[in-house]
């Protein structure tokens, strides 16, 4: 037999030439200048980058909930690619977020060894989307679209902030993420204009996401401070840009366009103070990592 | 013979590949579609097993390897599924035959994961035995088939690699995880073993097969490479396989091994192992879930279609 992919496998195992590829994932940011920028504080940064990373790291861990679950395999395809993308943004700007915060935590120290209320994402990317009984496709479509539209502006105004890695995490983001835009709008277009059955699921998606945006450009003190020496974007600056595209793609839909307020206004993401729903997604996540302790990876 | 039929064979066993639109006889067509069907479904009924891991995978760096995986498995199905719609049948048939028991999947799905090791041994050998398999079909005869395999044994042995990978780091932690490791080795060392299917004795299809090039080369000898090449990595991880009747042959220059339990292969095989119900209710209600949603896009699409016909 002249079967040399699997004749290669029974050799040793300390080389890793004798397999396909390799396993690791090449560092993205090498030659990145990693030193806090002058006249910025560290443990301000820190937060930053984890209100940045958490936001990613949940999405992500809620898009991958739709893994073998999705209306068609493209499907299936589609949402892993989006949640890898956001998995992998979340790792850069964790990591970054124990560099220079001073306290030298990992990005799965941040991940895993963190309870609910000191995590810092929006609550948008928290919410039970389904699926299953918490959403639908149109829901999980809703939030794709809110969410990519505004990281997408932000990120876009990021590649130019004085922390280098942020910068390039934000350079490499753009182009991940005005696709996810695009596909998200894709897939409002198709269910808001489908059938009525669709179109009726597509506006109860859009309203009960929307009460979620306001919170998306809501001041924070910590990024106030970091605005003022340029190494954070004012979230309010992408509040046109992002309701332009939105209510574009939604008229285009042929859907209405509901308010962006809740009426409850004591949860506030940024802060740590999460629905209930952060806490159960948690729950799963870190289960098994803080199951056994000492144990590596 | 029909002339169709000798050209046909005669291709066939000069190693050229035969293409969608060459004559080919029923038999052949009816063959690969069942084998290509089947190893389509198995891929996405094996999203998951260790699918249902990724939100609780224990770094973010095994999340991004998990889910990375079982996106790979959805990307092979898809592929298989276009090659089997070069034959003349469609994925929402095969779709339906899959989801009412009519086609079947790979057995090895029906068995639980028990714990994260099991991603690892997964990956080891249950993507080691499907390579074995595999790798010969990259050179079957009929083209769509063959092609498709040469991407998905890349990246089949990628999957491979990255399951060692975890296993070698569990067993670098502390006993629980070598533990782990050698308890979910036991449990998925008989089941791989079967991936190749029964013995020779008592298989009904390999015969045909091997004759129209679709198969190279027969369950047992692909048996044996796989555990020939199995052994030396159970040795540099420090695991073992639950067999007393495995040891080195001198003779042969093979490996001696006992053989799996034929019977509870059956069993699983005709819907008795532990997660068979379960795997195609999954599936089952992914699928229907999902059909407001296919029905919208196409609606969609034939709103667009309309509107351009009639601009």
């Amino acid at each position: 037999m002249n079967d040399s992919v699997y004749d290669g496998l029974s050799e040793e195992h300390a080389d890793d030439a004798r397999w396909a590829y390799g396993t690791g994932f090449h560092d993205e940011l090498s030659g990145v200048d990693r030193d806090i920028p002058s006249g910025v504080d560290g443990a301000d940064l820190g937060l930053y980058c984890q209100m940045l990373g958490d936001d990613a790291l949940v999405l992500a861990q809620r898009l991958a909930e739709w893994c073998s679950r999705a209306p068609e395999l493209e499907e299936d395809v589609a949402l892993a690619n989006i949640g890898l993308d956001l998995l992998g943004q979340a790792r850069l700007l964790l990591t970054r977020a124990g560099e220079v915060d001073g306290t030298g935590r990992s990005e799965d120290d941040f991940a895993y060894l963190r309870p609910a209320d000191q995590f810092r994402n929006l609550l948008l990317v928290e919410l039970d989307c389904g699926p299953g009984p918490g959403g639908d496709f149109a829901v999980t479509m809703a939030r794709l679209l809110v969410f990519s539209s505004f990281r997408l502006s932000l990120l876009y105004r990021l590649q130019s902030t004085v922390d280098p890695v942020i910068a390039a995490v934000a350079a490499k983001g753009v182009k991940e993420l005005a696709y996810h835009r695009d596909h998200a709008a894709q897939w409002v277009l198709r269910l808001g204009d489908g059938t009525a059955e669709s179109h009726r699921r597509m506006q109860a998606a859009v309203d009960r996401i929307w009460p979620y945006l306001d919170e998306l450009y809501a001041p924070h003190p910590v990024v106030a401070r970091l605005i003022e020496v340029d190494a954070a974007v004012d979230p309010a600056d992408v509040r046109a840009e992002v309701e332009d595209t939105l209510h574009r793609v939604l008229r285009a839909a042929t859907l209405s366009i509901p308010s962006p307020h809740r009426e409850s206004g004591e949860l506030s993401g940024r802060d740590g103070r999460h629905t209930p729903e952060l806490a159960e997604v948690l729950g799963t996540m870190q289960e098994l990592a803080r199951s056994l302790p000492g144990a590596v990876w | 013979m029909s002339e169709q039929e000798a050209r046909f064979l005669a291709t066939v066993q000069a190693e050229q590949r035969i293409e969608p639109r060459d004559w080919m006889p029923d038999g052949y067509r009816a063959t690969l579609i069942r084998q290509i069907a089947q190893h389509a479904h198995s891929e996405i009924i094996g999203m998951q097993p260790e699918g249902e891991w990724i939100a609780k995978a224990p770094s973010l760096r095994r999340k991004a390897i998990l889910l990375a995986k079982v996106q790979d498995e959805a990307g092979h199905g898809l592929y298989l599924y276009a090659a089997t719609e070069t034959l003349g049948v469609d994925r929402a048939e095969l779709t339906e035959k899959l989801i009412s028991g009519r086609q079947k999947y790979s057995s090895i799905f029906n068995y639980p994961t028990l714990s994260y090791a099991d991603v690892g041994v997964i990956g080891w050998l249950v993507d080691g035995a499907a390579i074995c398999n595999q790798v010969p079909l990259c050179r079957t005869s009929y083209g769509p088939y063959a092609r498709a395999m040469v991407r998905v044994c890349k990246e089949e042995s990628f999957h491979q690699r990255q399951g060692y990978e975890l296993l070698m780091t569990m067993m670098r932690g502390t006993q629980a995880q070598r533990d782990m490791v050698q308890d979910a080795v036991n449990r998925w060392w008989w089941p791989s073993l079967m991936m190749f299917g029964p013995p020779d004795s008592a298989s009904s299809n390999t015969e045909q097969s091997m004759v129209w090039r679709i198969k190279r080369h027969t369950n047992d000898e692909l048996r044996q490479k796989y555990v020939d090449m199995s052994v030396p990595q159970a040795k540099a991880l420090g695991v073992t396989f639950p067999d007393p009747e495995l040891r080195w042959n001198d003779e042969r220059g093979q490996h001696d091994f006992g053989q799996p339990d034929w019977d509870d292969f059956w069993r699983v095989v005709k819907g008795g192992g532990p997660c068979n119900e379960q795997r195609i209710a999954h599936r089952k209600a992914a699928h229907e879930d999902g059909a407001w949603v296919r029905e919208a896009a196409q609606a969609y699409a034939e709103k667009r279609n309309r509107q351009a016909g009639a601009a």
